[in-house]
């Protein structure tokens, strides 16, 4: 792999008794988009968390383009270039599209109300979501508000965006879109660590995939060949041979 | 005749589609072990022929009879039996309280206290000790001896193995193994595939709330299970082509 824009060496994370992250690697490179996928419970999320800022790893450090991140605070590391969009889009529900996505940039890499104006448009273009900025966020379908959750997190500019579970729920048509709209991001150059239950959709829009069981990494690779590992199966459908 | 017959099921949590045109049939006696990854589907299915989660669309017929759009207490009268997952003892009330509750719920039958805890002997000692001081396994078996008294004809289980030891696992697959050996028909969700395979008749695959593979366990290969459990296979992916 090329220099990684994202890293994290020996990350361990608990809550309580619980050992969600018991000692993983991890590094995304330029513009690489790599897919994680693991049973319930196997620490994706966590490992995403810790990524994003939302709360530090006991032990384990978190690097973002040469710079020590394990300490900052998620709003800082929103700023320097770690965008996230969440399982559940939980958009301003009193604001239009327009003003969510401005939300974002503003709050993201362009200074200046006319440079953050400009980002919104072309985030929404992107998104496909032209069409839909003058409408309330709440009034939006399930796909739209899925698109307006990735727009907000796209308006701040970032280099590496996370996705947790953007996927579920939509119907064919609208993952066909999703996966369109995330290969565009992709030829633009953002690097991509992406969560999903659907892996037939995650591997259209991955280069690399990561499974995880009980907090640590059990395979690692070209997406197929990880699918039918062994030792990923077995995690997913218990180990006995049928 | 069968027992059970879902037929074109949708039921949807909010915006979210959960279950997409499902159907499927069981027949007395018959046990359909129900696979998938997380968030396939198969809990809604479940509580929706349970009557626990509304049907937006397609019908649930139980013995004959048209039950969509009957209450879950009713369904649990004319024999379906729910044994949801997390167990949802009542944990104030002793493991006997919370038997003989659903027995005054159900249907007239062979099963009451002590049958149950002839079916579970490792709850014979707890007939007293509250629900809520219970270990997983204990709980687990508390629960399904719950379904049991209200003497369903259909017995519904959902994940009985999450969250438990692996010997607590065992306890509970071999009072299952006895009921189904004596013809109680049951549909159970269950994720490890081995386990699925040695107790079901039937072995039904659920991808993104459909039903993309069916068959019984020696027609299928483990491989041909992770393909459509992954949706992996041409043939049982419904996205992009």
């Amino acid at each position: 792999m090329a220099t990684a824009v994202l890293s994290a060496t020996g990350l361990h994370k608990r809550f309580g008794a619980l050992v969600v992250l018991d000692g993983v690697d991890f590094a995304l490179g330029e513009a690489e988009s790599v897919g994680i996928v693991g049973p319930n419970g196997a620490g994706k999320t966590t490992l995403l968390n810790v990524l994003a800022g939302t709360y530090p790893p006991e032990r384990g450090s978190v690097m973002f383009r040469g710079s020590d991140v394990t300490r900052m605070r998620a709003a800082r590391r929103c700023r320097l270039g770690i965008g996230r969009a969440h399982q559940v889009p939980r958009p301003f529900a009193g604001m239009t599209v327009f003003e969510n996505v401005f939300v974002g940039a503003a709050t993201g890499g362009r200074h200046g109300r006319r440079a953050a104006c400009d980002r919104v448009i072309e985030v929404l273009e992107l998104c496909g979501m032209t069409e839909l900025a003058n409408r309330q966020a709440d009034s939006l379908g399930l796909l739209d508000r899925k698109r307006l959750e990735l727009a907000r997190a796209l308006a701040t500019e970032p280099a590496v965006l996370l996705l947790d579970e953007i996927g579920a729920g939509l119907t064919d048509e609208e993952a066909i879109a999703l996966v369109a709209t995330i290969t565009e991001l992709r030829r633009q150059g953002i690097a991509i660590v992406w969560i999903e239950h659907i892996v037939h959709i995650l591997v259209q829009g991955i280069d690399r995939l990561i499974a995880m069981n009980a907090g640590r990494v059990i395979s690692e690779g070209d997406p197929q060949t990880v699918m039918k590992d062994a030792a990923v199966v077995d995690a997913y459908l218990g180990s006995t041979a049928a | 005749m069968s027992l059970l017959a879902v037929e074109s099921l949708d039921a949807s949590h909010g915006l979210v589609s959960a279950v997409r045109g499902v159907s499927l049939e069981i027949a007395e006696g018959e046990t359909l072990a129900l696979v998938g990854a997380n968030g396939a589907g198969k809990t809604t299915l479940l509580r929706t022929i349970a009557g626990a989660h509304r049907a937006g669309a397609g019908r649930v017929v139980f013995a004959g009879e048209d039950v969509t759009r009957v209450p879950p207490y009713t369904r649990v009268k004319l024999g379906i039996a729910l044994v949801p997952e997390g167990r949802r003892l009542f944990g104030e009330l002793t493991v006997e309280e919370n038997l003989r509750l659903a027995g005054d719920n159900g249907r007239k039958g062979p099963w009451n206290v002590e049958a149950v805890l002839q079916a579970f002997p490792l709850l014979q000692p707890l007939r007293r000790a509250r629900a809520a001081n219970l270990s997983g396994g204990e709980q687990q078996a508390a629960a399904i001896g719950r379904a049991l008294m209200s003497n369903p004809r259909l017995l519904l289980l959902d994940e009985v193995s999450l969250g438990l030891a692996p010997t607590a696992v065992d306890d509970v697959y071999r009072s299952l193994e006895r009921l189904i050996e004596g013809g109680t028909t049951v549909l159970i969700v269950e994720q490890d595939l081995g386990r699925a395979m040695r107790v079901a008749d039937r072995l039904a695959c659920m991808l993104e709330g459909r039903i993309v593979l069916e068959g019984r366990p020696d027609e299928l290969s483990r491989e041909r299970v992770t393909e459509a459990y992954f949706g992996l296979h041409a043939g049982t992916a419904p996205g992009p082509a």
